[in-house]
């Protein structure tokens, strides 16, 4: 019977090692591909029953995760539960939803939150040989809390987005997009209320997830014209004193439309006035016929160079901004898109960067919401740097824009955002979306002109509380005017 | 042939046998070493989960550590050839499956109601106790011969009891447990022992009948059909205790002990294939006659369809089990750090996954190699010891605790159909913490007498001279002492290891 027991032992040997293969399979080879498994409840039950570092503004932190006592551990509380100034910061910080994943920041930094970053390795590595569990880190912002104020204020009960950016370095100061949601109703453990209070947000009027700033795109209207008047500058051979036709109203080429100025007026006595005072008054005609004469390449080249045809990653993506492409581009299109009308579509940040690119003397900084990254010992793990992505225009054709805006907020269309003692340069946009349907109000500035600290772009959807009286001038100018106010006193 | 003519590695013909230095200092410390690796686990739980050491823990500590002790000594009086490890195996798979269900239970969470630590401590005690007891009283082994036919009655009896109106139980759609005295019991744990006795004695006797009459066809040996009568019964029991009692896990494992068992008495292969035909045929009849076997192919093959997963009764338990063993990856999550809570009966059927999630590929790899070394010294103990009997005892216990491992866990790992059974030692269940205690007492047993030594000469050096053809017919047993004697083929006494 000893061989037989020999033979049974080796069958034995291969059941077992038939059972080690299989562990190993599924622990090991195919580990991943389970762990990803939407069915997969761990995954969330993982992220969640860490102590998720805390997204700070300013030194205090905006988001936490306060231990509770059920099975997931920790709780994450948004601005310490206060609805309202949740809501303030929602379009920055996102949620952390059991049903229905994360957003914004809270997605966009989530490895570092949850502490599972290639980055802390260290962390890890302490933390598997002290026995200690893992401890999210804690993500600092560039948000500063007065500026998110007071656009969050300026704004009021309105539709709209602010976002305001430091030129020099491309640090976002501001990110308010109205109307928001309260991020604490979605981070609710109970999936059955996490679940109904998405869906009625998903439900609501006037779309409350989406962050306005960077998810959606509008006509710029006017503000537009400042990347129309750059490629004059830097592809016409105009200079700011160069006369340009500015007639009552200018034939759309190859139609029989007219397009006329702001309520019909006429920009000039003499029907042709200089580049600058076309700016200043923010002239259709002589904008419409501007971008027919310099054609819709040299337009689409120079948007581009300020960030058009790209996303932004602060680190969230931006929507894409677009100018039309070259394709059955025909001059009529082109003549709409040289007052940011037709084709062109633009995110506010995309009209902010383009403030901020003359502010920076032509040089567009990579913007960014996420300043240090600090592991739960508080050393620096990451601290973003600034980065220019490209010269945008050249630094004369810069400061002969930033000029051209400082004249528009002195004597032009935009003199609601006067600060005393502080020379704002800045662009009035009023851009039509449907026939009868009030405009939006645009309004993108830099300020101080001479030194800026801050760049900003306003947009208000559909005439706000002035309705079809609303102009850029009107309803924009002033919140512009209170948030670089805040961030010039910070 | 003198011990001088066939060179120096040979021994002579009769000698004074090698005294084994009794191995009991290195199953001492092998016992610390897995008492500390259970209280070990202990500990990690109660911080895993609780930040503190768990209640009442260094008196459980002490109580484990105390039960080891007690069964040492036992071993050290009255078995003390034994092999050194499989008591330090036993211990050490006990002690981190206590782990688990405190764990488990410690949760707190919806699906953990059913763990309960502090019964099963006392269970493993009573069975430290029932193993103690048997090391005590069965000086040799052999005295279970003469109860190969009361083993018989048991078995039958055991199997049908849960039918018995009034004291079976159904629970969760299986007929497998009896009720008495609000003692709850699955007496298929114990026909795993009582099955054994009566097929190691059965077989002593007819192994020859089995092995070498009948016709042989394509150089194959063939029983005869007469002969096939025990097969055929075994095979009706099994499947009646698959049909009556839905329990698939149960006649798998009585259907595959019996096949190892001829195969291992009678050493013809035929028999295993045909054992593995009629069990093949009779499965594919099951599979399409009763719904749960159907269910059970069907959540195995396809456990990641959506509808299957969704479906109850499905493969969610099963697919959960192994997001549980993703989850722990290569090194685990640690003790108390994972979520094993989240797969219905974490604590029992599913403790494999459980342990796999919050100890790792490493220490699952480590866990199977001690059911690997406890089945393995198994066998070596039956192909050491110089009785018929007891090697096919030896060998059918061992065989039984690494068929129920094989099935337990390669059902919840997906290498097999998932079926009910608990995991040795491990899953929380008192029934089989008790038999498989039993078993372990009675290799201990078996192993003492194995390696006990002796003054009898050394037979396989005296046969020298006639080597017969066929080992089954030298082995002709008149009396169990003397079924060593079979003649083995030169290059066996070779094995110095014996």
């Amino acid at each position: 019977m000893n061989t037989t027991l020999r033979r049974l032992s080796a069958v034995i040997m291969v059941m077992f090692l038939g059972l080690m293969v299989a562990t190993t399979y599924t622990q090991f080879l195919r580990a991943d591909q389970l762990n990803r498994d939407p069915r997969n409840v761990r995954s969330i039950f993982r992220e969640f029953n860490v102590a998720r570092g805390p997204i700070v503004v300013a030194g205090q932190p905006i988001v936490e995760s306060v231990p509770v006592d059920t099975p997931f551990g920790f709780q994450r509380v948004y601005a310490g539960g206060d609805a309202e100034k949740a809501q303030m910061y929602a379009p920055v910080t996102g949620f952390f939803s059991l049903v229905n994943g994360s957003t914004a920041v809270e997605s966009a930094a989530n490895s570092f939150l949850n502490g599972q970053a290639d980055a802390l390795w260290v962390d890890r590595l302490q933390n598997l040989l002290t026995g200690r569990k893992t401890q999210g880190s804690s993500v600092e912002l560039t948000i500063d809390p007065a500026v998110q104020q007071a656009a969050w204020d300026a704004l009021g009960g309105q539709r709209g987005a602010v976002v305001a950016v430091e030129p020099k370095t491309g640090r976002i100061l501001a990110m308010v997009s109205k109307p928001s949601y309260d991020p604490n109703v979605l981070a609710v453990h109970s999936t059955g209320q996490a679940g109904q209070a998405y869906q009625d947000l998903l439900n609501a009027e006037n779309d409350p997830l989406i962050n306005r700033t960077i998810g959606a795109l509008y006509p710029p209207g006017s503000t537009f014209k400042i990347v129309t008047a750059a490629a004059a500058l830097e592809k016409g051979g105009l200079t700011p004193d160069s006369v340009i036709p500015a007639p009552v109203t200018f034939r759309l080429p190859g139609t029989s439309t007219d397009l006329p100025n702001f309520g019909g007026a006429a920009c000039s006595p003499t029907g042709e006035q200089t580049l600058t005072d076309a700016l200043r008054i923010s002239c259709n005609t002589a904008f419409a016929g501007l971008a027919v004469s310099l054609g819709g390449d040299a337009i689409r080249e120079t948007a581009e160079q300020f960030g058009f045809g790209d996303p932004f990653q602060v680190p969230m993506r931006s929507a894409v901004s677009r100018y039309p492409a070259a394709e059955g581009f025909t001059d009529d299109r082109v003549a709409l898109s040289g007052i940011g009308q037709g084709d062109v579509t633009s995110t506010p940040l995309q009209m902010a960067m383009v403030s901020a690119a003359i502010a920076n003397h032509g040089t567009l900084m990579q913007p960014y919401l996420i300043d240090t990254i600090r592991d739960p010992d508080l050393e620096v793990v990451q601290r973003t740097e600034p980065q220019a992505i490209r010269d945008a225009v050249s630094r004369t054709t810069a400061d002969e824009l930033r000029d051209m805006m400082v004249a528009t907020v002195e004597t032009g269309s935009g003199t609601a955002a006067q600060i005393p003692g502080v020379q704002v340069a800045g662009k009035t946009g009023t851009a039509q979306t449907a026939p009868g349907v009030a405009p939006h109000a645009w309004f993108t500035a830099f300020a101080p002109a001479d030194d800026p600290q801050v760049a900003i772009a306003v947009i208000v959807e559909h005439g706000g509380d002035l309705a079809q009286g609303a102009t850029g001038g009107r309803l924009a100018a002033p919140i512009a005017r209170a948030v670089l106010q805040a961030a010039l006193n910070r | 042939m003198s011990a001088l003519e066939q060179g120096a590695g040979l021994e002579p013909d009769v000698v004074e046998p090698r005294v084994r230095r009794p191995l009991r200092i290195a199953e001492l410390w092998l016992l610390v070493l897995a008492v500390t690796a259970g209280v070990g686990a202990f500990a990690l739980v109660g911080i895993g989960v609780h930040d503190s050491l768990p209640d009442h823990f260094w008196r459980e500590s002490a109580a484990l550590a105390g039960l080891a002790l007690v069964a040492h000594v036992v071993v050290r009086v009255k078995a003390p050839f034994a092999d050194q490890t499989i008591l330090p195996a036993v211990v050490l798979l006990n002690g981190l499956g206590l782990a688990m269900i405190l764990r488990i239970q410690e949760s707190g969470a919806r699906g953990a109601a059913g763990a309960d630590v502090v019964r099963n401590t006392q269970w493993s005690a009573l069975g430290v106790v029932l193993a103690c007891l048997v090391i005590w009283f069965l000086k040799d082994h052999r005295a279970l011969r003469k109860l190969t036919y009361t083993a018989m009655f048991s078995s039958l009896v055991l199997l049908v009891l849960p039918l018995v109106p009034g004291i079976g139980l159904r629970v969760r759609g299986a007929q497998i447990w009896i009720s008495i005295a609000g003692f709850t019991m699955q007496p298929a744990e114990f026909v795993k022992i009582t099955l054994v006795i009566f097929f190691a004695g059965y077989l002593v006797s007819n192994r020859d009948t089995l092995a070498l009459a009948g016709p042989k066809v394509l150089g194959l040996q063939l029983p005869r059909i007469r002969d096939l009568g025990p097969l055929a019964l075994v095979w009706i029991a099994s499947l009646g205790v698959l049909v009556f009692q839905r329990d698939l896990g149960t006649s798998l494992l009585v259907f595959g002990i019996f096949v190892a068992m001829l195969y291992l008495a009678t050493e013809r292969f035929s028999w295993v294939l045909i054992g593995m035909v009629m069990f093949a045929g009779g499965a594919v009849v099951a599979a399409q006659a009763f719904s749960h076997v159907g269910q059970r192919m069907t959540g195995w093959l396809h456990a990641f369809d959506p509808a299957v997963f969704n479906a109850r009764g499905g493969s969610g338990q099963l697919v959960g089990g192994l997001f549980g063993m993703a989850n722990g990856g290569m090194v685990g999550t640690g003790w108390g750090r994972g979520f094993p809570y989240l797969v219905p009966f974490s604590f029992s059927d599913f403790i494999y996954t459980s342990l796999a999630e919050e100890l790792g590929l490493t220490g699952m790899l480590a866990i199977l190699m001690v059911f690997l070394i406890f089945v393995e010294r198994g066998l070596r103990t039956a192909i050491t010891v110089r009785d018929g009997f007891g090697k096919l005892l030896a060998g059918g216990l061992a065989f039984t605790v690494a068929l129920q491992t094989f099935v337990v866990v390669g059902g919840v790992t997906r290498l097999i159909p998932l079926t009910g059974l608990t995991l040795p030692f491990m899953a929380q269940g008192g029934s089989s913490l008790l038999s498989n205690w039993i078993i372990a007492a009675l290799l201990i047993v078996i192993s003492n007498n194995a390696r006990r030594p002796s003054a009898l000469p050394m037979r396989g050096q005296v046969g020298q001279g006639r080597i017969v053809p066929d080992a089954g017919a030298a082995a002709e047993v008149t009396s169990p002492s003397t079924a060593a004697t079979q003649v083995i083929t030169p290059d066996l006494t070779q094995d110095g290891d014996r």
